[in-house]
C-alpha cells in the first residue's frame, strides 16, 4: 500500500507499432525508480500514460491510489513533469514562466512570485530570471524546466531522461537536485539510458526493452544477474606483478588479465576466492594500492539482459 | 501524508496547491493567466505584429491608389467603400496566428506541461484565443489611424463604428477556432498557416471588398451572397459609412454564434485526443 505510483499491464499501441506490450512499474513512497532502457524501448510512453498525457489501451495506473485515466484530475494535483517533451515557455522569462504555472495550480500572485523566485535560487537561476528562457544554456534550461515541475510540491516527479544531452559536470549537478528531492520525501521515476546514471540515483531499476520490463531489482541484484565478479589488483611494486600474476591463478584456476600495465583482473565464482586472494597477498608480503571486489557494470547486465547493447536503437518508435 | 515532514530546500512553505480545489471559477482564471502569456508573448516580439499592421496598410496603398480612380471614380470614394471591408480581413488574417502558435505550443511541448497541471483541458485553449484579441484591436487602431490619415471619415456616428469594431472582432474571435482546431490537429506550424491562407482568400477575397456585387459573373454573386465575411464586410460598411444595417449585422452574428457553437467543441474535443 505505500506505493507512490504502481502500473500494472500496460498495453499501448500506436497504428500498427507496439510501443508498451504489457508492462509493470511501481515505486515505493519517498524512493527512485529507475526506467531504463535504450531508444524506442518505450520508456517515454510509459511516462506519459503515468502523466495522465495519454491513455493505455490495456492495464491501469494508479498515482497516490488515483487511476490515471478515470481520476486524472487528482493524479495531476500529485504529479511533476520534466521531459522533452513537457517544455516550458521560450519567449517568457524564467520568472515569468514559474509564475504562469503558479497561478495555474491557484497560487495567488504574491505566493506565485514567491515560489518563482524561491525556485530558481535554488536551482541558481537568479541571475538568469529575467531573460527569455531561449537564451539560456542546456544545463539552465534543464534546471529550469526542472524547477517548472516542483512549482507545486508534487509528491511524484516524473524525470524522462533529464540528463541527456548534458555535459558530466552539468549531470553531476543535476543528480545531486534528483538526491536532495527524494531526501525530502518525494517519489521519482527517472527514465534513463544512462546506466551510470539509474545505478547512482536508483533504489530500484527496471530494465525496459521492446515494451516489456526484461529484468526488474535493486542496482546490486541486477549486477548479479549478469553473473561474475571480478578480482582488481594493484601492487604497490609494479615489479612483483609476477608473483601476484601467480597467486591469483592459483587461487581462482583461471589466467589473470593485465588490462592496463600494473592492474591484474580475474573473474572469481563465489565471495570466498576473495578472502583466499587477500590472504596470500598478505602471506607473500605483497602490499597492494588497489584491491576489490568488483561487480559487473550495468552495461554488461544490459547486455546479458538483452543480448544487444544499451545505445543500439531499436525499431519501436516510443 | 510524507508531505507534512517535508521542510528542505524545495518545499520551505506548504501554501501550494493543497487548497487548489477549492476555489471557484478556475477555469476563468487559469484562462486569464494563459491569456496573459500570449500577451507577453506579443509584446516580447512586436515583429509579430508586423503583419497584421502593415500588410493592411499595403494593401490599402496598393487598391485605394491603383484601383480608386477606375472602380469608384474618385479615391476618396473608393477608400470610403474599401477601409471598413479591409479591416474585416487584416483581422480576419490576425486570427490565422493563433493556429499557429498552438501547434508550436504543441510542437515544442508547451501544452503538456499545461496538460499535466490540475487545469481544464480548454483553459490553454482559450486563453490563447482571447490573449490573440489584443492582436485584433492593434490591428484596427492602425488601419482606422492610417485611413483616417488618408481621409476616410466615419459617414455614421462613434457609437456604430465601434460597433462595426466589436462586430469584426467577435467574427475573428469565432474564426480563430477554426484556426485551433487546424492547430490542434496538424503536423507543422507552417502547414496550419498554409491551409489558414488557403482557406482565407476565397472567403475574404470573394466578396464584394474591393467592388460591388452587381459587377461579378453569375458565379461569383452567388458565393459573395452564401459568403458569411461578405456579410461582415456588408455589416461594417453599413456601420462605418452608412448603408444597409440590420440584415447583414444580424447574419454576421448568427454566423459567428454557428461558427463558435461548432469549432470550439470540436478544436477542445480535438485537443483532448492529441496524444
Amino acid at each position: 500500500m505505500s506505493y507512490a505510483f504502481e502500473a500494472e499491464g500496460l498495453v499501448k499501441r500506436f497504428g500498427t507499432t507496439t510501443a508498451l506490450a504489457g508492462i509493470d512499474l511501481a515505486a515505493r513512497r519517498g524512493t527512485v525508480l529507475g526506467v531504463l532502457g535504450p531508444n524506442g524501448a518505450g520508456k517515454t510512453t510509459a511516462v506519459r500514460i503515468l502523466a495522465t498525457l495519454l491513455r493505455p489501451d490495456e492495464g491501469r495506473a494508479t498515482v497516490g491510489g488515483h487511476d490515471v485515466v478515470t481520476d486524472a484530475a487528482r493524479v495531476r494535483r500529485l504529479i511533476g513533469l520534466t521531459g522533452q517533451y513537457a517544455s516550458v515557455d521560450e519567449d517568457l522569462t524564467g520568472t515569468q514562466n514559474l509564475v504562469l504555472i503558479g497561478r495555474l495550480l491557484d497560487l495567488n500572485r504574491r505566493e506565485a512570485r514567491a515560489r518563482a523566485a524561491e525556485l530558481l535560487a535554488w536551482f541558481g537561476l537568479t541571475d538568469a530570471a529575467g531573460r527569455p528562457a531561449k537564451t539560456y544554456s542546456g544545463g539552465m534550461r534543464r534546471r529550469l524546466d526542472l524547477a517548472a515541475s516542483l512549482v507545486g510540491r508534487p509528491e511524484v516527479i516524473y524525470l524522462d531522461e533529464p540528463t541527456t544531452g548534458l555535459d558530466p559536470a552539468k549531470r553531476e549537478e543535476m543528480w545531486g537536485v534528483v538526491r536532495s528531492l527524494v531526501d525530502d520525501g518525494s517519489t521519482v521515476l527517472l527514465t534513463t539510458q544512462y546506466l551510470d546514471e539509474a545505478d547512482a540515483l536508483a533504489d530500484e531499476i527496471s530494465v525496459i526493452d521492446h515494451g516489456r520490463v526484461i529484468a526488474h531489482g535493486t542496482p546490486g541484484e541486477l549486477k548479479r544477474i549478469a553473473g561474475s565478479q571480478t578480482i582488481v589488483v594493484r601492487p604497490t611494486d609494479p615489479g612483483r606483478i609476477g608473483a601476484v600474476a601467480e597467486i591469483l591463478r592459483a587461487s581462482t584456476g583461471a589466467d589473470p588479465e593485465l588490462p592496463r600495465p600494473g592492474l591484474l583482473t580475474v573473474p572469481v565464482d563465489s565471495d570466498a576466492t576473495f578472502t583466499t586472494v587477500v590472504r596470500r597477498l598478505d602471506e607473500a608480503g605483497i602490499g597492494v594500492v588497489e584491491l576489490a571486489l568488483r561487480l559487473p557494470s550495468l552495461d554488461e547486465v544490459f547486455f546479458t539482459l538483452t543480448g544487444h547493447g544499451a545505445e543500439e536503437p531499436t525499431e519501436v518508435a516510443a | 501524508m510524507t508531505t507534512t515532514t517535508r521542510t528542505a530546500a524545495a518545499t520551505p512553505s506548504r501554501a501550494g496547491a493543497a487548497h487548489a480545489a477549492g476555489r471557484p471559477f478556475g477555469m476563468a482564471r487559469h484562462s486569464l493567466a494563459l491569456a496573459g502569456r500570449s500577451l507577453i508573448k506579443t509584446i516580447r516580439t512586436p515583429e509579430q505584429l508586423l503583419d497584421v499592421t502593415l500588410q493592411p496598410i499595403v494593401f490599402v496603398l496598393i487598391f485605394v491608389y491603383l484601383l480608386g480612380g477606375a472602380v469608384a471614380g474618385s479615391q476618396h470614394e473608393y477608400l470610403q467603400f474599401l477601409l471598413p471591408a479591409i479591416m474585416v480581413q487584416t483581422v480576419l488574417f490576425a486570427s490565422i496566428a493563433t493556429g499557429v502558435s498552438l501547434n508550436t505550443d504543441v510542437e515544442k511541448g508547451v501544452f503538456d506541461r499545461f496538460r499535466s497541471l490540475p487545469i481544464a483541458r480548454s483553459a490553454p485553449l482559450v486563453g490563447s484565443v482571447v490573449g490573440d484579441l489584443v492582436r485584433f484591436v492593434v490591428s484596427i487602431v492602425v488601419l482606422l489611424g492610417f485611413g483616417y490619415a488618408l481621409g476616410f471619415r466615419i459617414g455614421t456616428d462613434p457609437l456604430s463604428a465601434l460597433a462595426a469594431c466589436l462586430l469584426t472582432i467577435a467574427f475573428a474571435f469565432a474564426v480563430s477556432w477554426i484556426g485551433v482546431l487546424l492547430g490542434v490537429l496538424m503536423r507543422s506550424p507552417g502547414a496550419v498557416q498554409g491551409t489558414a491562407f488557403l482557406l482565407l482568400f476565397p472567403l475574404t477575397f470573394g466578396t464584394n471588398m474591393m467592388v460591388p456585387t452587381d459587377t461579378l459573373p453569375g458565379w461569383l454573386q452567388w458565393w459573395v451572397g452564401v459568403n458569411p465575411v461578405a456579410d461582415v464586410m456588408e455589416a461594417a460598411r453599413g456601420l462605418m459609412v452608412g448603408g444597409p444595417v440590420a440584415g447583414p449585422v444580424s447574419r454576421s452574428l448568427l454566423w459567428t454564434v454557428a461558427i463558435i457553437a461548432v469549432f470550439a467543441p470540436l478544436a477542445v474535443r480535438a485537443y483532448r485526443r492529441r496524444a
